[in-house]
């Protein structure tokens, strides 16, 4: 299991278009995907779910992966958040 | 284009006799009726246009668009009555000397006896309207418009769901006709099964048919044989033709495949020119696709209505995110 905290690094926040983008790229991996934040769980293959998290700019959210490939799905999720969702 | 969809370009032949056909199915639309000729009524209809032969009449041949319909209005018929007063057939018979494919007479004006004699010698039909020449020719152009409209066939099935048109295609045996007949059992409707003629009316939208009216009320239904729907279902489950307004392509899921996870993003595919709403439906047990066609269909009509279900999702959520952005930042 990896767990690791990331930081909601472009100015829109996650809003659906982002939201969108992770589920999908967390559905092409086995391994499971979770996003905590204060007393919130949720699977980071739906993106309902990643929504009502409801993360602006700057927050800081846990992010767990657990699998047999949940080193790649964890870099995968990781680089998403780092190129700002390819939004600025 | 997929390799499992069929598609062919239909090449269409109508003749005299199928413009008279269509005019009776359409209601009288042009009112014609066949007065000299009738042994040509065979002669195909090659090109949609139509001319009005005034200049052939008066000797000039130049550019004589001899394969259009030639419409006779008023002006021609009085020329005509003119030359022939005079006893001066050669035009005439130089105008039936081209393969032309019939002459229109409007205003429910007669051919003069000797025009009337040459067209029964070469077999060319001489049809009569009580319409006005401006009112035909518009009419007439309305159904060559139709008839000789780019179309081809796709393998599939084309139903009218809360009004949408909605063309289900997908590989032999993935449950298009089974899905259809959920949706009838639900009170939609359906234009046919199985072979799907499209066409394109005048590069703004595709009109899809039974390529066959006997048979596009028929299906197939593995297990059952073949079904008619009108018999099963009532004559208000099926409908002759429909516009085609949104594409589903039904397929078995692909565990590796992205599939939509918003809606409103913008997919559409090129049918015959025109680009129409697609989007792909996985099937695997446990999904039930009539209702996701039924919602795809409501999601359409909203769409229509200028109403974006993900646009306005997305800017309510923007909305969220900069209240709590500032609200972190207050604290």
């Amino acid at each position: 299991m990896i767990q690791k905290e990331i930081v909601v690094s472009n100015h829109a926040g996650i809003h659906t278009r982002p939201a969108a983008l992770i589920a999908r790229v967390a559905s092409g991996y086995k391994s499971s995907l979770h996003f905590q934040k204060d007393s919130m769980d949720v699977n980071g293959k739906s993106v309902m779910g990643i929504i009502t998290l409801g993360c602006p700019y700057k927050d800081r959210i846990t992010m767990i992966c657990d699998g047999e490939d949940e080193q790649a799905l964890a870099s995968a999720i990781e680089k998403l958040f780092q190129n700002k969702f390819e939004e600025q | 284009m997929d390799e499992n969809t069929c598609y062919s370009a239909i090449m269409e032949i109508i003749t005299i006799l199928d413009l008279l056909k269509i005019d009776a199915k359409e209601g009288g639309f042009l009112q014609l009726k066949c007065i000299a000729g009738k042994q040509g009524l065979g002669r195909r209809i090659t090109a949609s246009r139509i001319s009005r032969p005034g200049l052939p009449l008066s000797g000039f041949f130049d550019s004589f668009s001899a394969i259009s319909l030639q419409v006779f209005g008023r002006g021609e018929q009085k020329y005509l009555a003119k030359l022939e007063s005079e006893g001066n057939f050669d035009t005439i018979d130089q105008m039936f000397s081209y393969d032309i494919p019939c002459c229109i007479f409007s205003d429910s004006g007669e051919p003069t006896p000797h025009f009337a004699q040459k067209a029964e010698e070469v077999g060319c039909p001489i049809l009569q309207s009580p319409l006005l020449s401006s009112a035909l020719s518009r009419r007439i152009y309305q159904i060559l418009d139709v008839e000789f409209a780019p179309a081809m066939t796709i393998h599939g099935v084309l139903v009218e769901v809360f009004g949408i048109g909605v063309l289900l295609t997908g590989e032999s045996g993935v449950g298009k006709s089974e899905t259809a007949l959920e949706l009838l059992e639900r009170g939609h409707r359906l234009i046919c099964d199985d072979i799907v003629k499209l066409r394109n009316i005048n590069d703004t939208m595709i009109i899809g048919s039974g390529e066959n009216a006997q048979v596009a009320h028929h299906m197939e239904i593995r297990g059952l044989g073949i079904i008619n729907v009108p018999d099963l279902y009532g004559i208000g489950a099926i409908r002759e033709k429909k516009q085609v307004q949104l594409w589903a392509e039904l397929e078995d899921w692909d565990p590796g495949k992205d599939y939509e996870r918003l809606s409103g993003e913008d997919t559409k595919r090129d049918l015959l020119g025109i680009k129409i709403p697609y989007t792909v439906v996985p099937v695997k047990p446990g999904r039930n696709i009539p209702i996701i066609i039924e919602t795809a269909a409501r999601l359409q009509r909203l769409e229509k209505f200028g109403f974006h279900v993900a646009d306005k999702l997305d800017s309510q959520v923007m909305d969220y995110l900069e209240s709590r952005l500032y609200r972190s930042e207050d604290m």
